[in-house]
């Protein structure tokens, strides 16, 4: 997490609208501005229709901005995507049944066309850092929901991105699975210098996870508030029961409230 | 230890293989034991509808297995040696109707799956293809083979491959339209080319569904088959066969119903050969008890 202050996303009066021009027409998204650095964690948090996952997919150049401007990596998302920038996770960890763990790893260098070996070598390394080495060999189905989604997230890194973008990957599973996901993504996060956008629900895994929590409100969808978490790294289960840490998901949940009482 | 493990797993299989001859035993015994239940109460009863139980519309099970040791014709070879020599005629065509078939019913759902004006503008008359009775085209079909002077075996093979193409079309279609929306999302993250995510997840997503198309025309391919041998005398298969019995129904009853008996063994074994091949190439979830807590 070495904040190297390199601008990674940069948005721009952002705008996106769904539907053809008439009555169909829903704006997801109105002038957005933002800007990560490296190494930052970023957390997009609001209500249902606030827009996060779009303006993921913008970044992620799985969708095209209606308006505004984006840059990732002072490029175009479109060719920062060609670039292989962008290491992505879903709420669904949409392994390839067919493919055992390993090859699903590897799916992603096969088409950057790297050397088998060098396939192989680089998918043993991310299981290993995921803890899931022993189950190179196993097929997706016989691993469980927080396996899965550890393996999606060996996946999104095998080709060290610069930009991680998660959607609420951790929605699926329960709590206890969750907190452990929660730590392990802190960690791998800190080993691996990547910038993280993470799409969440919920209040507690924003604060506990990110350097800064963008929090949304809905239609159309915008910026309300952008929160500093000033917690120090490494966290762990301590921080959960911090004070601060209690501190911050107030002010995050008092940001919420905020717009919808002037929505 | 592994040995062990091994050995039983191998008896459970042997075990369910045994379980499943036995089944396929009691079933075959049951259906004659029907048909011949059904002549005795029959005649009994004195009714003949909907079928007569006599020895000429239903010979005796065994009349007809024993149809099979005799000359099919008087001085000539054995009924079973010309009815595998049928069969494999048949087969042949049934085979290479089959492959052409499938290759084009899946470039059709390729084809589609990439371009919906294609699909738009040809779906129709894929469809209305289906709709036209196959005994009306394989006339024709006959006639063209001629003028082009193909071999009676391939203009028999096209005749079958008109039966087999469009459930593969179909079921290619849908099987490539099966991934999951983030899976396409995920491999337009890598700037996956539009064959890496054909060959990579939509082929391989799609193959359950190709195998159940291709089952259903393994058998449609056999018809396709037999029905094509019959226009024009085309060639020596089963289908020759079988309208020639046919013909002699009256007085050779049996010998029909041993052909038809034959017909549904290659129909069988087109179709448990297609299985075979399915279940080295689709993997499936084995084991579900192998998911760990």
């Amino acid at each position: 997490m070495s904040n190297d202050a390199r601008v990674v996303v940069e948005a721009r009066g952002v705008s996106k609208v769904f539907g053809a021009s008439g009555s169909g027409q829903v704006e997801a998204l109105r002038g957005i501005d933002l800007s990560i650095t490296g190494g930052e964690f970023v957390s997009l948090i609001g209500p249902s229709g606030c827009g996060k996952s779009t303006l993921l997919r913008l970044v992620g150049d799985l969708l095209s901005p209606t308006r505004g401007e984006l840059q990732v990596n002072g490029k175009n998302p479109h060719q920062a995507r060609l670039d292989h920038d962008y290491g992505m996770v879903f709420q669904r960890a949409t392994l390839l049944d067919w493919r055992t763990v390993r090859k699903n790893v590897e799916l992603p260098l096969e088409i950057l066309d790297s050397a088998p070996a060098e396939r192989q070598e680089r998918a043993n390394r991310m299981l290993e850092l995921v803890q899931l080495g022993e189950f190179a060999e196993h097929y997706p189905w016989q691993l469980s929901g927080g396996m899965q989604q550890r393996v999606a997230i060996a996946r999104a890194l095998t080709f060290r991105p610069a930009l991680l973008l998660m959607d609420e990957p951790f929605g699926a599973l329960d709590e206890m699975t969750r907190e452990l996901m929660q730590q392990e993504v802190l960690r791998i996060w800190r080993e691996t210098d990547t910038t993280v956008i993470f799409v969440t629900h919920s209040i507690p895994e924003a604060v506990f996870l990110s350097s800064r929590v963008v929090v949304m409100s809905p239609r159309p969808g915008r910026i309300a508030d952008i929160i500093e978490v000033d917690l120090s790294y490494p966290r762990d289960e301590d921080t959960r029961e911090a004070d601060a840490y209690y501190a911050k998901i107030t002010e995050v949940r008092e940001a919420l409230r905020r717009q919808e009482a002037s929505a | 230890m592994a040995t062990a493990t091994a050995d039983s797993t191998q008896r459970r299989f042997s075990g369910a293989q045994l379980s499943r001859a036995l089944s396929v035993v009691m079933v075959v015994v049951a259906l004659i034991a029907a048909w011949e239940l059904y002549k005795v109460i029959w005649k009994a009863v004195d009714l003949t509808v909907p079928v007569r139980p006599d020895n000429v519309t239903m010979p005796h099970v065994w009349d007809i297995l024993h149809e099979f040791t005799q000359p099919a014709r008087r001085g000539g070879e054995v009924l079973l040696i010309l009815l595998l020599r049928s069969s494999l005629v048949t087969l042949f065509e049934a085979v290479v109707g089959f492959a052409i078939g499938a290759a084009v019913g899946f470039g059709l759902g390729v084809t589609f799956v990439r371009s919906t004006t294609a699909e738009r503008a040809f779906m129709p008359y894929v469809v209305a293809s289906q709709t036209v009775p196959l005994l009306a085209i394989a006339p024709m079909i006959v006639i063209w083979g001629r003028e082009l002077g193909l071999p009676s075996w391939l203009v028999v093979a096209v005749i079958a491959s008109y039966l087999t193409f469009f459930p593969v079309a179909i079921n290619t279609l849908r099987g490539l339209r099966s991934p999951q929306a983030t899976a396409t999302e995920l491999m337009r993250s890598y700037a996956a080319s539009p064959r890496e995510v054909l060959w990579k997840l939509q082929v391989p997503s799609a193959l359950p569904y190709i195998f159940t198309a291709l089952k259903v025309s393994a058998t449609a391919a056999v018809i396709g088959a037999l029905i094509g041998e019959l226009p024009g005398s085309v060639g020596t298969g089963l289908g020759r066969v079988l309208l020639d019995y046919s013909q002699r129904f009256a007085v050779q009853s049996p010998k029909l119903y041993a052909t038809v008996l034959m017909t549904c063994l290659v129909g069988i074994a087109f179709v448990g050969v297609v299985t075979l091949v399915e279940h080295r190439l689709v993997h499936r979830r084995l084991d579900p008890e192998a998911r760990p807590a």
